[in-house]
């Protein structure tokens, strides 16, 4: 990401409805031009947060600052942002046109302009022959592309998104991420997008920012969440994880612990560690193999493959170490001989993979 | 459900439909004989002369005696004014009920559902002891040094306003909710975040969706109001005579069948214009709650008269939201907001103060019955003097106050079970069964909800003088079951249509056979409905006058029928303690019933 001005800066936020806490403490930079994902499961408080952008919430405490200017308590009129709703909140009685005409007829902009810009934006979503249809007489990828039209057509400064393609069947919503990612990169506008699809989330964002339970887990790239995960519930969240315990034993370049059952782990941590500290270690499924014999790697188990699933391209394998833990693999599918339910097998992975949990640095 | 969604669960009709139609025909034969042949008979009556001949020397008489086109006006005027106000005082009611938490809704939906259960003599009765020169509100004015002199606000066309619009604004407000909670309130903020004002989008949006529910409410609450004679005459003056009140005089006075045919047929006339207008201008789908919103507001209609009425209702939208916003800019001038500083909308306080007014003036007044009853004195005033029970020992001392509530009693309760079989099981086959001219027939079953009480019970009273049914509890139980059946029906078809028919079908592949598939299965889950269409056809029934009023005499007296003798006659604090004991029994009444159903709900939930 380039230093870019910043569009949007909340500082601090925190929503309470009587005894019941929505949002705490959060805080956040939105640069121009950025593509920034809200994700998390439902009542993480990703709405609320976007809500309180909008101005339709008011924040119990904390700023909101919108292009520079203190936006906290401004009402949604004053505030130079757009909204695409999940349902698309397109007026019924309104034509798309005038749909599209509403946000400039409230500027009190001249007609003839209204006219050039309606067309324009209905250019750019490539539906400029519905402009005289009612909203119920588009598809549900027309009715998606004419709210973000109307959203674009007076160039707010940021738009935000809740869940706008949520209503949409799964292969109309790949294509219509794909439209809104082309559009974000053409016309470089600045995208607080909110989804709780953390594939939608990880393949249209510049950067994501995870909450759950009312808080801001991690915020970063997609690669930086899904390699560099800085919490239990961040790697839980974005793909799988085989999670295991682990003591520090020593805390150099690369950290050697005990795992479960006495199995030493040698891992990668980005923060310096003390010995006798208690960490969790996350191995993604894909990292591990099954190794055949003579091979080995950084960090050797044994254990008794309980299960194996066919998935076609995938299989995925349980191997039962002893002990209990269950780890998940995750490899292409062998054309071999395959190892059977009952096998003892050999898991190998680098350390290089294995990552020490490190502290969030929450924002404060 | 929709109804594509069912279709394929329907039968086509067959000659198998037929018969398995059966649950249906019960009604549909009470409801011919009791309803479509009397009433088609009192209005063929009215153009044949006692001779047997055709003549329109009736419609003649209306039409060249100034006096009976005089009151055809003033029922217009009457039913016109009451409209207004009903939706100008209901609309921010509806409006809050809509968009506040489910609590609230539930709370202030049974307050403004109160007046609706209260009998309506109590409610008139309690409006006679407030507005009377010497009444409570006169008092209270007064006694604030706010006027010096008592106000007219009884027995002229203010009284009968007060009197009207409190009765027709449950009525309003539930219609005008049903429209409004079905608006998205995304378009609200959506409006909001593309840059306008609250007042434009309030005015431009949310108001401009909600007119359908307006204008369906309006509708409602004029034809309601067309057939009203009790409000005219206990809180009106002579020249606040309606139309009904001179059918009643006709009938009981002259006995003159043929001319109070007449008069009905303008009656049913008046109310079919007002439909048709209603229709050129907004489509009758608005009524049934079918199409989309976007059909329901489009302005986009065909004619002249709709299209021009179209265009200056958008102006005029506009207009209202610039003047709002207008008035939201100067307050912002007294009152500057900062965008570091909460503030509290204005929009939201004017709203619940206005609320709470409305609330009030539907709530309140009833209760004065209460004090009043307990005086020490001879006369019905507010404060009461002293405290006593005599009134209640006179009530209850009296073999025709007695006799007449115990005939209430059992006829609200035969009605009530009368009207909830025959309706439960009509809903059965209008919501599970593909009928040849389904419409036809529904319009048939809710029509006596729509048709002035008026026409029908003059038309019971021509039917049972000749069978010998007048001043019967059977005939009383009949001619209720008519006015009442249609309640059951809608609030049946409304908890079925949303019935998983699926759960029978689990039912008859586990082994069950129909009829135990309806009693375990199926009748527990529709239990709600049921419970609130015995509800209203028991309080329908014990509330009745119209019908009372002509089918039972001196020693058949219901208690409505003994009141409005009493209230006509000589007013005396004895009322007070009938409406007294009434408003106890109902509220009882229907709070346990609510409480049945919220337990029957939430078990099938």
């Amino acid at each position: 990401m380039t230093e870019a001005r910043t569009k949007l800066a909340i500082r601090g936020v925190t929503k309470t409805y009587g005894a019941v806490t929505a949002l705490t403490d959060a805080t956040l930079d939105l640069g121009e031009g950025e593509f920034l994902t809200l994700l998390g499961p439902s009542g993480s408080g990703k709405t609320t947060l976007l809500m309180m952008v909008a101005g339709l919430v008011p924040p119990s405490s904390g700023d909101v600052w919108i292009d520079g200017k203190l936006a906290t308590y401004a009402p949604p009129n004053k505030r130079d942002i757009g909204i695409v709703f999940q349902n698309y909140a397109l007026f019924p009685h309104l034509t798309v046109h005038e749909n599209i005409a509403f946000p400039l007829r409230m500027r009190r902009v001249p007609s003839p302009r209204i006219a050039q810009e309606v067309e324009r934006v209905l250019d750019i979503v490539r539906l400029p022959h519905v402009a005289s249809r009612l909203p119920r007489e588009l598809s549900g990828g027309q009715q998606q592309r004419i709210a973000l039209a109307r959203c674009m057509v007076y160039r707010p400064s940021i738009i935000l998104m809740d869940e706008p393609l949520g209503a949409l069947d799964r292969q109309l919503r790949d294509q219509m991420q794909l439209e809104i990612k082309d559009l974000h990169g053409r016309l470089g506008i600045t995208v607080l997008y909110v989804t709780h699809d953390q594939e939608e989330a990880m393949a249209m964002s510049d950067r994501i920012c995870l909450m759950n339970n009312g808080r801001i887990e991690q915020i970063g790239t997609p690669q930086e969440l899904y390699f560099r995960p800085c919490s239990v519930f961040v790697a839980q969240f974005l793909g799988e994880s085989n999670i295991l315990d682990a003591t520090v034993v020593d805390a150099g370049e690369s950290v050697v612990l005990d795992g479960p059952s006495g199995l030493a782990l040698r891992a990668l941590a980005d923060r310096m560690l003390e010995q006798g500290e208690s960490v969790k270690v996350v191995i993604r499924p894909e990292r591990l193999r099954l190794l055949r014999p003579g091979e080995t790697d950084d960090n050797l188990a044994s254990g008794t493959l309980k299960e194996m699933v066919f998935g076609g391209g995938v299989c995925r394998y349980f191997v039962s170490l002893p002990g209990g833990t269950v780890l998940s693999l995750k490899q292409l599918s062998p054309d071999g001989a395959q190892p059977q339910p009952g096998d003892t097998v050999r898991v190998g992975w680098s350390s290089a993979h294995a990552l020490v949990l490190r502290q969030c640095a929450r924002p404060t | 459900m929709s109804d594509t969604a069912q279709a394929p669960a329907r039968l086509p009709m067959s000659q198998a439909g037929w018969v398995q139609a059966w649950p249906i025909y019960p009604l549909l034969l009470f409801v011919v004989a009791l309803f479509l042949y009397p009433v088609a008979q009192i209005l063929v009556l009215s153009v044949f002369d006692a001779e047997g001949n055709f003549s329109i020397a009736n419609y003649v008489r209306i039409v060249t005696t100034p006096v009976y086109l005089q009151t055809l006006v003033i029922t217009f005027k009457i039913a016109g004014w009451t409209t207004f106000f009903a939706m100008l005082a209901g609309y921010p009611v509806a409006y809050l009920l809509a968009n506040s938490s489910l609590r609230t809704r539930d709370t202030v939906t049974l307050l403004v559902l109160m007046p609706f259960w209260t009998s309506f003599l109590v409610r008139t009765f309690a409006w006679m002891i407030l507005l009377g020169r010497n009444g409570a509100v006169n008092r209270l004015l007064i006694s604030l040094g706010i006027i010096d002199a008592p106000l007219s606000i009884i027995f002229n066309f203010t009284g009968v306003m007060i009197g009207m619009v409190h009765g027709m604004l449950p009525l309003g407000i539930m219609a005008m909710l049903s429209v409004m909670q079905s608006i998205d309130t995304n378009l609200v903020k959506a409006a909001r975040t593309l840059g306008a004002r609250g007042g434009q989008a309030f005015w431009r949006i949310y108001f401009r969706l909600s007119l359908p529910g307006v204008a369906a409410a309006g509708l409602l609450v004029f034809i309601t109001a067309l057939g009203f004679f009790i409000t005219p005459a206990l809180l009106g003056g002579r020249r606040e005579t309606m139309i009904s009140q001179v059918i009643i005089s006709v009938i009981q006075e002259l006995l003159n069948w043929r001319f109070a045919g007449a008069l009905s047929v303008m009656l049913l006339a008046a109310a079919a214009v007002v439909f048709y207008l209603y229709d050129r201008l907004l489509g009758m789908s608005t009524l049934s709650g079918g199409g989309t919103p976007a059909e329901l507001v489009s302005w986009n209609r065909h004619g002249v008269l709709a299209r021009a009425g179209g265009f200056l209702g958008e102006r005029l939208i506009v207009v209202l939201g610039w003047l709002s916003d207008l008035a939201g800019d100067l307050w912002d001038r007294v009152f500057p907001t900062s965008p570091d500083k909460p503030h509290r909308g204005l929009s939201r306080g004017v709203l619940w103060a206005v609320s709470g007014l409305v609330v009030s003036f539907l709530c309140l007044p009833s209760l004065f019955v209460i004090p009043v009853s307990f005086t020490a004195g001879n006369f019905i005033e507010f404060p009461p003097q002293g405290f006593s029970l005599r009134w209640y020992e006179t009530y209850l001392g009296s073999a025709g106050w007695v006799n007449a509530t115990i005939r209430s009693f059992i006829v609200a309760g035969v009605t009530a079970v009368l009207s909830t079989t025959l309706g439960t099981a009509a809903a059965f086959t209008l919501v599970r069964r593909r009928l040849i001219g389904r419409t036809a027939i529904l319009s048939l079953v809710l029509a006596p909800l729509v048709l002035p009480r008026i026409i029908i019970a003059v038309a019971l009273f021509y039917l049972y003088a000749r069978i010998n049914l007048i001043g019967t509890i059977l005939g009383l139980v009949l001619g209720h079951t008519i006015l009442a059946v249609p309640y059951v029906v809608i609030t049946v078809m409304a908890v079925l249509k949303t019935y998983d028919e699926r759960l029978d079908q689990a039912a008859w592949s586990l082994g069950a056979s129909k009829w135990r598939t309806l009693y375990h299965i199926t009748l527990p889950q529709i239990r709600g409905g049921v419970i609130a269409g015995f509800l209203f056809a028991f309080i329908i029934s014990f509330d009745d006058l119209t019908v009372a009023l002509f089918i039972t005499g001196g020693g058949t007296s219901t208690l409505p029928r003994q009141m409005w003798n009493d209230l006509l006659l000589q007013v005396n604090p004895t009322l007070a303690a009938v409406s007294t004991v009434i408003l106890v029994f109902v509220t009882v009444f229907v709070v346990v019933a609510e409480m049945l159903r919220r337990h029957a709900v939430a078990r099938a939930g």
